[in-house]
């Protein structure tokens, strides 16, 4: 194989892509730090002069990558990636040095670096490598083993760190897992747990019973395939349900003590709900069986909820998921970086300030400006369109390495294309939705545009890795 | 296969559902949603808005009428203010504590929705208030002081006239969008008609704030700053010591004091009295409703809005008309014998009979006028009366009455002028002759003029038969002053008809003692005043005193109109006052002593409250 087949055979859209949002990552990491006295783009005393250096290092590795660096190894080296990445993780935990009351950095001489940005792209590796052995049983419970050890072992690492937003980035391992075998109902029921959770935290449990209720009857009609039967009663019995509450008020109920709301609630939901378990003991379905576990479950979680919420969670978490969910607005405490971020992404209006125009960049408005919140930058410079832009580029990446790991003859390369797409795709949708205010605040960079070695390297390595393996097709 | 194919298309949708969510969200902030570009221009840049200092006015010799002083105005910034003591802010600045407590209150709850602007708080504070502002300043974060200039008075004159100024209005600022709260804006008089050139341009400096809303500097080292451009000067016409001067001499008297240059038509004086004390101008607002609520209206400016009935100074119209109809030969003489008895009559006062028109001007008699009118009306050379009264309206209106001038005096009124229809209406058509309206020959009846319409007229007798619009500009800085104000304004009557009746005038005034002339008070030797008094019934009491004139008879420099609500005689109030402030203008100085004292001391307002 020469280096000339190579060069036509490589996925240049991909490439070009990753380009452009590595230029308006510069450019914008320019205009968020822009500094008059220090006006020249390459000037290394400033982010986007050191900006300049990470991304030519990054296309040097890139072409190490591309043509220097044997593909076959990292099928065979993947656990031995894995192994370094967590004596790195490990190394942190005892070396590392704390900022901004993380502990995830580590001193090289002049340098640091994000030990846990690198682990993405070794537990990945690692991953592959595991879930393309030949006989492998996606099923099998001892498969399902190592690969939740795989995956949670660098994360609780990470979580160790107090770097929690780079450990929740683990969890987009799902969607590879999802593809590669895992019950779809696995996601279902995770993403409708988050919801339960978010809606007993911003109402009531109350509202939180409700709305599950309402779950409960809609999968029975599709299960039973009565779907007007289950229409009527939702509609005669859901009034009943919401003004339960206010039977507590009547005078005729005085001899009952004074029944809280959710007694009420519980008193008019029962009927329903051992009327589904004797249909259910009856027909011998199994799948009403398990309806029941799962309103059970979730039962029990609203309850919980307010236990984890208060007791578990940490206070700066508390207070972002909070704000996010419009609890207890502080404007000026864990609300402002959002706020700010709203007010700079919005006053750009359709068509952007135009380059270093913005004033809610250029002032410090948005913290974290040339990091986590980059996405401000380009919201209130280049408006609407450019907004729309990256979004764009973002999710061409994503849906392009998701259709060339689906073309992969090499399930390593497949499992290792979906892993990447999983985790562009969770940077992708937690960052940008952050600083418009759909996610509450996760520290975690914006793929390829933020500032920062680390961060820009560990994706360059992970891309270019996939772009290598995914030449091997054309042998 | 088929499987994963699906998984992998779930997955691509579900990209997909998150880029629009994304989208949607974007679409809502960046688009649809206008406060957060709002929010970030209150969020980086702090505006001080800097005040242009008021234009001033000037009197005609350059002696300043309306000046300006330095006064400050607390702002308060509803974001930046902690917890604060409310008692002592109170008594810095004089307030009650509780509709003190009441704003603040509001400002909290709307604090978000205000955001960092700073807004007015209190107004206008003394130097000294805002000295102990100062000292006290660090106990009140967001509270800050901005200088404004606010009116000063050094002439005790023209209050109605230079008007005042106060702050816009919402209503206002509705429908002028280029005022903005707490701007102040000319009201009545001067300040009202030359609001354009006297505001001058409002100014500001732009200050960056940090993410702590702390001023971090000046932005782009001002070079956006916008510097405030003062105000222009304007001069008026006005002279202060006159105005001063008539202002003194209507103490206690109700009506009008006017005098013109009639060479130009530039308005020397303009009192009307009772009128606003000038002390009181500058903070108008507090004493707002207790000039609205007088009884006197002294808000009401009477030389330009109040139209009266002329009396016998209409005499001189009518003997212009009829001479110019060629109805009245100046030599024939008219009985009087007490008055004149042909219909409902008009009675008159004693003196010598028959009388020519000199004599009947010199001594007022209301019976050779009724001839005089008759004569106009029942003119064979018309059809009708209607007819001959048409043409008698043309020539009034020629000299003025009954229309507006086109003076840059704001909310002047044009007065009263019947039309035949009116008479139609009362006495049905064609059902009423010359005697019906004989009234108007002495100007009485359906007639009504304002001291500045007969100021004017005075002017035009003055000039021989034309007026210039009267007016309160004489100058001001780059600024074309209206062009009509230098153009004539002919009477339609001849100008040796002018020359008849002045001679009557000038005896009026100058006759010797005995000869029955009515204004021989107002005599100035040296100064040849020539005048006609007048002395108008009117249904509201005591007689109104009227006097108008002009000297030197030749080449004449001023031309006054003096109306005394409530007076009696034209001859013991309005003439005395005329011819004093014509032979202060004249001479620079007062002789007649014992008429000056009269004059300043005298008091008609008391009729006038009967």
């Amino acid at each position: 194989m020469t280096v000339g087949i190579k060069y036509k055979k490589l996925d240049w859209p991909l490439i070009a892509s990753y380009l452009t949002l590595v230029i308006i990552g510069w450019l914008s990491v320019f205009s968020s730090v822009y500094d008059p006295d220090h006006a020249g783009i390459f000037d290394i005393s400033q982010r986007y002069g050191m900006q300049f250096i990470w991304i030519i290092s990054s296309l040097g590795i890139a072409v190490l990558i591309l043509f220097v660096v044997n593909p076959k190894l990292y099928n065979v080296t993947a656990w031995f990636i894995y192994a370094i990445s967590i004596f790195f993780l490990v190394a942190v935990l005892v070396a590392g040095v704390e900022i901004n009351g993380s502990k995830s950095w580590l001193m090289l001489g002049p340098f640091r670096f994000q030990p846990a940005e690198f682990s993405k792209i070794a537990t990945s590796l690692a991953l592959a490598a595991l879930m393309s052995t030949y006989n492998f049983q996606f099923k099998s419970l001892g498969a399902l083993g190592r690969i939740a050890v795989t995956i949670l072992f660098p994360m609780v690492m990470i979580v160790l760190e107090k770097e929690t937003g780079s450990a929740l980035v683990y969890a987009g391992f799902i969607f590879m897992l999802y593809r590669e075998g895992l019950n779809g109902w696995y996601l279902i029921f995770g993403i409708l747990a988050i919801l339960l959770f978010l809606i007993t935290l911003s109402f009531s449990s109350y509202v939180a019973i409700i709305f599950l209720f309402i779950i409960m009857v809609v999968a029975r009609a599709l299960l039973t395939r009565q779907f007007i039967r289950h229409g009527v009663f939702l509609l005669f019995y859901l009034p009943l349900l919401i003004f339960s509450r206010r039977l507590g008020e009547l005078s005729l109920f005085d001899f009952l003590g004074h029944w809280s709301e959710t007694a009420w609630l519980a008193l008019f939901i029962a009927p329903p709900v051992i009327y589904h378990t004797i249909s259910a003991f009856r027909q011998k379905i199994s799948h009403l069986w398990y309806i029941l576990l799962c309103f059970i479950v979730s039962f029990a979680m609203i309850f919980s909820v307010d236990f984890f919420f208060e007791k578990v969670l940490q206070d700066h978490q508390r207070a972002r998921i909070e704000n996010l969910l419009g609890i207890h607005v502080d404007l000026k405490g864990a609300g402002y970086n959002v706020h700010q971020s709203k007010i700079a992404i919005g006053s750009g209006g359709f068509s952007g300030k135009g380059f270093l125009q913005g004033t809610q960049t250029k002032f410090n408005f948005v913290p974290e400006q040339s990091t986590d919140f980059i996405f401000c930058t380009v919201g209130e410079e280049w408006g609407f369109l450019g907004s729309v832009f990256v979004v764009f580029l973002y999710c061409f990446m994503i849906i392009r390495i998701v259709n060339l790991s689906e073309k992969q003859k090499d399930a390593f390369a497949r499992v290792y294309g979906y892993c990447l797409a999983s985790i562009i795709f969770l940077h992708f949708f937690v960052n940008i939705g952050m600083t418009i205010g759909l996610m509450p605040v996760i520290g975690i960079p914006l793929p390829f545009v933020s500032y920062g070695g680390s961060s820009l390297w560990s994706f360059t390595i992970f891309l270019f890795i996939f772009i290598r393996l995914d030449l091997e097709r054309w042998k | 296969m088929g499987v994963e194919l699906k998984k992998k298309n779930i997955l691509i949708i579900g990209t997909i559902v998150v880029a629009v969510l994304i989208l949607l969200q974007l679409v809502n902030l960046q688009i649809l949603d206008n406060q957060y570009k709002i929010t970030a221009s209150n969020n980086a840049f702090r505006y001080d808005i800097r005040y242009p200092a008021r234009g001033l006015i000037l009197d005609r010799t350059g002696k300043i009428l309306a000046g300006n002083v330095t006064a400050y105005d607390i702002m308060i910034t509803p974001f930046e203010v902690t917890e604060l003591d409310t008692a002592d802010l109170c008594r810095i600045f004089e307030l009650d504590i509780c509709n003190v407590r009441k704003t603040l209150k509001d400002y909290r709850r709307n604090r978000r929705k205000i955001g960092y602007q700073s807004m007015p708080f209190v107004k206008q504070i003394s130097s000294q208030q805002y000295a102990v502002f100062l000292e006290k300043a660090y106990k009140f974060p967001g509270f800050s002081a901005i200088s404004r200039t606010v009116r000063s008075y050094p002439y005790n004159a023209g209050a109605n006239l230079l008007g005042y100024i106060s702050e816009v209005d919402t209503s206002y600022i509705r429908k002028n969008p280029e005022y903005k709260r707490g701007d102040y804006i000319g009201r009545t008089g001067i300040e009202q008609s030359y609001e354009g050139v006297l505001k001058g341009e409002k100014g500001y400096n732009i200050f960056l704030r940090d993410v702590n809303n702390r001023v971090k500097s000046s932005f782009a080292e001002g070079q956006y700053d916008l510097n405030a451009v003062p105000g222009k000067n304007i001069i008026s016409s006005i002279d202060a010591e006159l105005q001063s001067y008539g202002e003194s001499l209507m103490v206690n008297k109700v009506g009008s004091l006017v005098a013109i240059e009639p060479s130009s038509g530039e308005i020397l004086t303009l009192v009307s009295s009772p009128g606003i004390d000038v002390t009181k101008l500058s903070t108008i607002n507090k004493y707002y409703s207790e000039l609205l609520n007088d009884p006197l209206k002294p808000m009401f400016n009477r030389a330009v809005m109040s139209p009266y009935p002329p009396g016998s100074v209409f005499k001189l119209v009518n003997g212009l008309v009829a001479l110019q109809e060629g109805v009245l030969d100046t030599l024939v003489r008219y009985p009087c014998s007490m008055g004149f008895h042909i219909g409902r009559g008009v009675a008159c006062h004693a003196h010598p009979s028959p009388l020519s028109l000199t004599g009947a001007i010199m001594m007022s008699c209301n019976s050779y006028f009724c001839y005089a009118f008759r004569k106009i009306m029942d003119n064979p050379a018309y059809p009708n009366v209607a007819a001959a009264f048409n043409s008698w309206k043309e020539k009034v209106e020629s000299l003025g009455f009954g229309l507006k001038l086109g003076t840059d005096f704001p909310s002047e009124q044009a007065g009263i002028l019947p039309t035949t229809g009116d008479y139609d209406k009362i006495h049905g058509k064609n059902r009423w002759s010359s005697l019906s309206i004989i009234s108007l020959a002495i100007g009485q009846g359906e007639i009504g003029t304002t001291p500045l319409h007969l100021a004017n007229f005075a002017a035009i007798i003055a000039n021989r038969g034309f007026y210039y619009t009267p007016h309160i500009i004489k100058g001001a800085e780059d600024t074309v002053i209206n062009a009509d104000f230098s153009k004539k304004h002919y009477a339609k009557i001849d100008v040796q008809n002018f020359k008849k009746l002045i001679h009557g005038m000038y005896l009026a005034v100058n006759s010797a003692p005995g000869s029955g002339a009515t204004a021989r008070i107002a005599a100035v030797p040296g100064l040849e005043i020539c005048g006609k008094t007048g002395t108008a019934q009117n249904p509201h009491g005591k007689d109104h005193s009227v006097f108008i004139c002009f000297a030197p008879k030749d080449n004449p420099k001023i031309a006054v109109a003096a109306y005394i609500e409530n007076a009696g005689f034209g001859a013991t109030w309005a003439a005395p006052i005329a011819s004093l402030l014509v032979e202060k203008y004249l001479n620079k100085k007062v002789e007649r002593k014992d008429l000056e004292v009269y004059i300043l001391t005298g008091n008609t307002m008391i009729n006038v409250l009967k």
